[in-house]
Parts: C-alpha cells; sequence; structure tokens
C-alpha cells in the first residue's frame, strides 16, 4: 500500500522554521559569550552509569544518552566554556514529552557552580525570546511570562511539602517519588513564568557535587517551565573517588533489575582529579521548540519520529 | 503477557479476572528517574473507569476475550446491531461499547465483536477502511505548496485532517488505529 507522507512534512514546516531560527539564536547566544562549540563522538564505549537512563547498544559499543562524560573530559584538559547541540538516544523513551533519539543541548562552564548556569538559563531563554520578538508564550493556564527575571527557585523538599502535602523523605520511604513528583508537583511548576526545582535528594544526582553542610541534599536544579522539565544541571562531582562509588552503585542496581551493565568509563574517572570546580547543564531542545510553537506534542516540532521512518 | 512498556491505548489486558481496556495512555519519566506509564483502564463488563500509574517492572496478562466476525447492520439511538456471519444471531452493542469505532462503522462492515463469557463487550474494526470524503473545502491552487492541511467529513460523519488537495467526492484511507489520513484512494 502506498502511503502520503510527504504531506505530513509539508505540514511541519512553520514548526521547522521556528526550530531553525531557535537554534541560531542558542548558537549566537554562547557565541557572543565565548563558549567553544564542540562535538563529541555519538558512538561511546562506557555510557555513565545511571540506574534508569538505558542506552541503545550499537555495533559493541552504545549511542550516547548524553554527552556528558566527553564534556567533562575537555573541562578537565583545560577548556574553560564549552557547548554542544547533539542527538542522544534513550532505549524505550517514547511519548508526548519523549522521542528515544532527542536533541540535547549541555553547556559547561569551569570555575562556576548550578547558581551561575541558572542565571545562563533565564539570560538564554529570554534572549530567544527576544529573537522571536515575545516577552513569553501561551500556556496552559493563559500566558506565561519569561522575561522577568531572576525566576523563582523552589527546593525539592519545600515543593513536596507545598504540592504534595509530604516530605521526600516520606516519598521515598514509600518508594513513590517520582510518581508523587510527576503526577502532584510537576503539573504545578513553572505555570505563569519558569520555576527552578533545586536541591535534590543526593541518591538522585548520581554525577552532582553535595551541598557543603548538607550532605544527603546533591546541587542540581531542573528548570520547568508549563509543568514540563525542560532542563537539568549540577554543581559537578569532582571527587573520582566517590564518583567511581556512585558508579558503581547505580551498577549494582542496574545489575539487580535486569538491566544492561556497562563497562565503567575509566578514562572519564581517571581525568576527573585535574576537573576545576565546574557546571554544566543538558537542556531539551525539542521541548524548548515545543513551548516556543505553542505545541503539546514533541512530534509536531521535528520532521520524522521513528514511527514515521 | 505485556510489560508496561508495551501498554498503549486500546490495549485489552486482564486484571483480576475482568478484561479492560486502555481507553487513555501516557509515558511519564522525570530525566534522571524511573519511567512510569500512567492509564485510564475501563473495565469492559461493568464500564468502571479509573486512572493507574504503572512502572516497568509491572507485567500483564491479555484479556480472554472471544472474537467473532460479524457484520454491521444498523444503529438506532444508543443500539448497534451486528450479525454473526455464522449463526446469524443478532447481537447489540451500546454507543460507549462501541466507542470511537462509530467512526469507521460503513454500512455492512464486516468486524470483529469482542465476547466475554458470551457477552459482547466491544468491537475491532479492520486497521485500514476506505470512505468517501463528502465535504470538503476547496482547494485553491497556488494559494500554498507548504503548511497546511484542512479538515473535512467523510461518510460516517468522522472529521478529520487531510492534505488540502483532497476534494469533496474523492475516496481516501484511513488508519483506524490512529483515525489519520493515509492516502488517496483512485478509482
Amino acid at each position: 500500500m502506498t502511503i502520503d507522507h510527504s504531506w505530513k512534512l509539508a505540514a511541519r514546516l512553520d514548526e521547522l522554521r521556528l526550530r531553525a531560527r531557535m537554534i541560531k539564536a542558542v548558537r549566537r547566544f554562547f557565541q557572543e559569550r565565548d563558549f567553544l562549540e564542540v562535538e563529541t563522538p555519538i558512538l561511546i564505549p562506557a555510557p555513565a552509569p545511571e540506574a534508569h537512563i538505558d542506552a541503545v547498544a550499537a555495533g559493541g559499543w552504545f549511542l550516547q544518552t548524553s554527552p556528558e562524560l566527553c564534556m567533562k573530559r575537555l573541562l578537565a584538559a583545560g577548556y574553560e566554556r564549552i557547548y554542544q547541540i547533539c542527538k542522544c538516544f534513550r532505549e524505550k523513551e517514547r511519548g508526548e514529552r519523549h522521542l528515544p533519539e532527542f536533541t540535547i543541548l549541555e553547556w559547561y562552564r569551569t570555575n562556576a557552580d548550578y547558581l551561575t548556569l541558572m542565571r545562563d538559563c533565564e539570560e538564554l531563554i529570554a534572549s530567544i525570546a527576544s529573537e522571536f520578538g515575545v516577552s513569553g508564550f501561551a500556556s496552559r493556564q493563559g500566558k506565561l511570562v519569561i522575561v522577568d527575571r531572576p525566576w523563582e527557585r523552589i527546593t525539592v523538599g519545600d515543593a513536596f511539602v507545598r504540592y504534595a502535602g509530604m516530605t521526600v523523605s516520606e516519598a521515598l520511604a514509600k518508594d513513590c517519588f517520582e510518581e508523587v513528583l510527576t503526577a502532584a508537583v510537576e503539573p504545578r511548576l513553572g505555570v505563569d513564568a519558569p520555576v527552578f526545582l533545586c536541591d535534590y535528594p543526593r541518591e538522585l544526582s548520581a554525577l552532582a557535587r553535595l551541598k557543603e553542610g548538607e550532605p544527603g541534599i546533591a546541587e542540581r536544579f531542573e528548570l520547568y517551565i508549563d509543568g514540563m522539565e525542560i532542563a537539568n544541571a549540577f554543581s559537578e562531582l569532582t571527587d573520582a573517588g566517590e564518583q567511581r562509588r556512585r558508579f558503581e552503585e547505580a551498577s549494582r542496581e542496574r545489575g539487580q533489575k535486569g538491566s544492561c551493565v556497562y563497562p565503567l568509563p575509566e578514562l572519564f574517572l581517571e581525568s576527573l582529579p585535574q576537573m576545576p570546580p565546574s557546571a554544566g547543564i543538558a537542556l531539551g531542545v525539542d521541548r524548548l521548540a515545543m513551548l516556543f510553537a505553542g505545541r503539546g506534542h514533541i512530534d509536531d516540532v521535528v520532521a520524522f519520529t521513528p514511527e514515521s521512518l | 503477557m505485556f510489560a508496561a512498556s508495551d501498554l498503549r491505548k486500546g490495549l485489552r489486558i486482564k486484571i483480576e479476572n475482568d478484561p479492560y481496556i486502555v481507553t487513555e495512555f501516557n509515558f511519564v519519566k522525570p530525566g534522571k528517574g524511573q519511567a512510569l506509564y500512567r492509564c485510564k483502564l475501563k473495565n469492559m463488563v461493568n464500564g468502571n473507569q479509573f486512572e493507574r500509574t504503572f512502572r516497568s517492572v509491572d507485567m500483564f496478562e491479555t484479556a480472554d476475550l472471544q472474537e467473532n466476525k460479524m457484520q454491521y447492520l444498523y444503529h438506532e439511538g444508543d443500539k448497534y446491531c451486528f450479525m454473526d456471519n455464522e449463526s446469524y444471531e443478532q447481537v447489540f452493542l451500546t454507543e460507549d461499547q462501541v466507542g470511537e469505532a462509530k467512526n469507521f462503522l460503513l454500512d455492512n462492515i464486516e468486524v470483529e465483536i469482542l465476547l466475554f463469557e458470551n457477552k459482547p463487550l466491544g468491537i475491532s474494526v479492520p486497521n485500514f477502511i476506505d470512505v468517501i470524503v463528502t465535504s470538503a473545502e476547496p482547494w485553491a491552487r497556488g494559494d500554498s505548496v507548504s503548511g497546511n492541511t484542512k479538515p473535512v467529513t467523510v461518510q460516517t460523519g468522522y472529521q478529520l485532517q487531510v492534505p488540502p488537495f483532497i476534494e469533496e467526492g474523492e475516496k481516501i484511507r484511513i488508519d483506524t488505529r490512529t483515525g489519520e489520513y493515509i492516502t488517496r484512494v483512485k478509482g
């Protein structure tokens, strides 16, 4: 049976134009701030072991789930400000906001922490908005304003109490952290303006530095806009011994639930002692395009989905 | 057996011996957290609906449903009448049981009627049907080569988006699983 595919592709023209313009604005933003655009391999021997992120196997190696480890090796080698826009792959992630192959923007700064990255986010997204000549966009609640800064910051602990009426420890003890987060907390985040959800429990932040004086809390934030997770950032963990222990812990957890256990990224671990205090962030380019295009489904902002191939 | 990652809208599963149909499905996953599969389920026997969130470790059995080939005859008010191709017995489904399949019920179309302990519960229509477009805005040629789709109504009363070149009176093929336009059918 012949199927007309071209008309669907043709119908995406407006969204694809917007997306291209957005990516151009992103590149200009980082060039103006003296960030070096880099490319790192998509095919890698050892993805960072994380309990709930599955890599796609390819030719005995793996497709990257994020460019994080190579980006950090560049930091360790002395690069101070780098960014990359690339494809990442995560097995079986498919939904209204997920594609198994998606586009990530990552940027890293040495001698910075996650607070600097919050300012970067505010400036980057405001600068994209000014490229489009808008101060915000239509949201579920009507209008969402992004140009008024700084954006609200709320800790994971406060957000759970405020929106779910339970503490994070209760949620973790009852083994329902993700269920409560996605059903009760996320939909309330970034409704009128973007919000940073910050200071995650240590066990949910495999590569993040712990907060001074609060050993149970990691310096990690997620940016939420209109109830959607847009970016994830850390003050990077630079203690190689601690990083190895966390990788081993994640690998053990993967093994216990029958997931593929990856070789440890030894060269990354070897380079970690040379990495200065740094901060890094991954932002979902497709999701940002969804927001600026006013579309509720990730399929609406890409030309092809796996199902259309 | 199904895993939670196999769940999708329209799938029928067994929970505590009752057949359920997934009426809404959404994959949810906080970046670093575990994947969740949020479903609305409808008990196919008593119609009770509820929402439930599953994790990837959850497994399901297929619902024990019998499927008989039947022909669609007519509908009257809330009742849809079908005739069994072998026994010539007539069965009735409510509009609610027919669900979205009502958009694709062409006269005399052959469908599968789902039976649970000999009671009709639901319907499966063929994956593809060819229908005539009964109403469409004319296409202003040269208007734009790009971009747009337009809504049309087909002979079953169903409305959908199609490429702008589709005209009234033409035949098109629809994927009944997604409700989407597939292609123009010549002749």
